[in-house]
């Protein structure tokens, strides 16, 4: 038989992209508008105003049934059982030995937990939580039929309001409402990757486009603008989120990913021996953030070095476009692996200074907490 | 997308515009667009010897770094110094305020080498 390739998929936003002049790349077996007007004008927009980005790409998972609740808080390293009504959480899901599956988003929906994982790991995600999955629990892949809209910056919830009033103004951060049935589904999650205030809206893909049409209606006055999958990275990176595949994968561990707080050592999970070893050891290297003197970018694969002895590599960097210097993410060890040491990452065979930096390296965000995402 | 007549072409997308010795060095506009907003560019010093189709320098967008391959061998003579500071006129102005070195023609013949407007173009084309 003659093997096809697999042509990227479409969201159902892919008519609004083409009619705005988006540059699209394949991502994750998706074709995504990595941006529209350039990178530099879409970070800021987002920073300063509102920006709304096609993340359709990302895969839900809804788990039905009476023992759904139960085993998503098997499933992942944090709270995912016993949440209150509208709980969001995020969360690694780790292998037995505390390696990472994936980073999620959980959402209580009744007895039902909806989980949002990485496109680029739907098929090997979906794969283990079937596989583990005990009687009484029905997974259903709800993927193609969910598409997904995130209106993010200062100005975002004035217009968020505009379509779900004061059910939209009286979210927390990482807090959402449901509303609707069949095709008329929607989710309204305030959550988003960009360290600033903003909403991710679900609904089902024969309304996607009535969405957009809606969001940008509705966003007229404050100058809303859409953005591409570019500025979501040097966003995210500035707020020292991980990208999974570049900071965090299954040869790292939450703890030393700075994710700690999302491990809940007071219950069972997959995964839970392997880190409580760990934790008793002591991580061995630790996920921080650098921001580097002069104009060269550490990029992902250079080696840090302190003092010309190597003790780790970048995983993540750019321009830190609201930081004003190329910022980065890498794993260090030893004596320099702390905020504030002085170290060099080697960009294209010459050192250049870096400071260490805790995560978030941006601090001026609408949202204020690096860690909102804890449930009570 | 713009690609000048009176200016020859390397297969990386540089561009090279030849007056008397000296030949002015820059990326097309088709290279620009691809790279999306430019960030820094990393060029030699004046003085400095590049050789034919090897890398003199780089050029960082967002999201990567490419290098810039010399599309002749020669001493640099100028260096586009307003980029340090505001390196999107690479974006801007690909072909003017863009440009990036400035090269003494060592050995004329090496000219031969680089493509015309039309044939850029269709390397372009084949590209698509």
């Amino acid at each position: 038989m003659l093997e096809t390739a697999t042509a990227p998929k479409r969201t159902p936003f892919h008519p609004r992209h083409v009619a705005l002049g988006a540059k699209m790349v394949p991502f994750a077996g998706h074709e995504m508008p990595i941006q529209y007007e350039g990178i530099l004008t879409e970070h800021r927009t987002v920073r300063s105003g509102v920006g709304v980005f096609d993340v359709s790409h990302m895969g839900e998972i809804r788990l039905q049934g009476s023992a759904a609740a139960a085993y998503a808080n098997r499933l992942v390293t944090n709270e995912a059982g016993a949440l209150p009504k509208g709980k969001v959480v995020y969360t690694p899901m780790c292998l037995e030995n505390g390696g990472i599956i994936d980073d999620l988003l959980v959402y209580e929906s009744g007895p039902d937990r909806l989980l949002v994982v990485n496109a680029a790991n739907f098929e090997k995600d979906i794969a283990w939580i079937r596989a583990h999955a005990p009687a009484g629990v029905t997974v259903v892949d709800e993927n193609e039929r969910t598409a997904q809209l995130a209106v993010q910056g200062p100005r975002a919830e004035a217009v968020v309001a505009q379509l779900y009033g004061d059910r939209a103004r009286a979210l927390d951060f990482y807090e959402a409402f449901e509303e609707g049935a069949g095709d008329d589904w929607t989710l309204v999650s305030r959550t988003g990757y960009t360290g600033e205030d903003g909403f991710e809206i679900y609904v089902r893909a024969p309304r996607a486009l009535a969405l957009w049409d809606r969001v940008f209606e509705a966003g007229k006055s404050e100058g809303i603008r859409p953005i591409g999958l570019g500025a979501r990275d040097t966003l995210r990176l500035e707020m020292g989120y991980c990208l999974y595949g570049n900071d965090i994968d299954e040869t790292t561990n939450p703890l030393e990913a700075g994710l700690a707080w999302t491990v809940r050592w007071d219950k069972d999970f997959i995964g839970r021996d392997a880190l409580r070893r760990v934790k008793e050891a002591g991580v061995a290297r630790r996920l921080l953030g650098l921001v580097l003197e002069g104009d060269r970018i550490a990029r992902a694969g250079c080696e840090v070095r302190d003092q010309e002895k190597p003790i780790g590599r970048v995983t993540s960097g750019s321009i830190g476009i609201s930081v004003g210097r190329p910022v980065a993410m890498a794993y260090l060890s030893g004596d320099a692996a702390k905020p504030g040491a002085r170290v060099e990452a080697m960009t294209r065979g010459s050192s250049t200074p870096a400071v260490v930096t805790s995560r978030p390296i941006y601090r001026k965000g609408s949202v204020k907490s690096p860690k909102p995402r804890r449930p009570e | 997308m713009n690609v000048p007549k009176d200016l020859r072409y390397t297969k990386e997308h540089e561009w090279i515009r030849v007056e008397g010795g000296e030949a002015t060095v820059g990326v097309t506009d088709y290279a620009q667009g691809e790279l999306g907003d430019v960030i820094f560019v990393e060029l030699p010093a004046s003085g400095a010897k590049v050789t034919q189709m090897k890398s003199f320098g780089t050029i960082d967008a967002v999201k990567t770094v490419s290098d810039l391959f010399a599309p002749v061998t020669g001493q640099v003579t100028a260096v586009n110094t307003e980029l340090k500071g505001n390196p999107a006129l690479v974006n801007q102005s690909p072909y003017g305020k863009g440009w990036m070195v400035r090269i003494r023609v060592e050995n004329p013949k090496e000219l031969d080498a680089l493509l015309s407007a039309e044939a850029y173009e269709k390397h372009l084309g084949a590209h698509a």
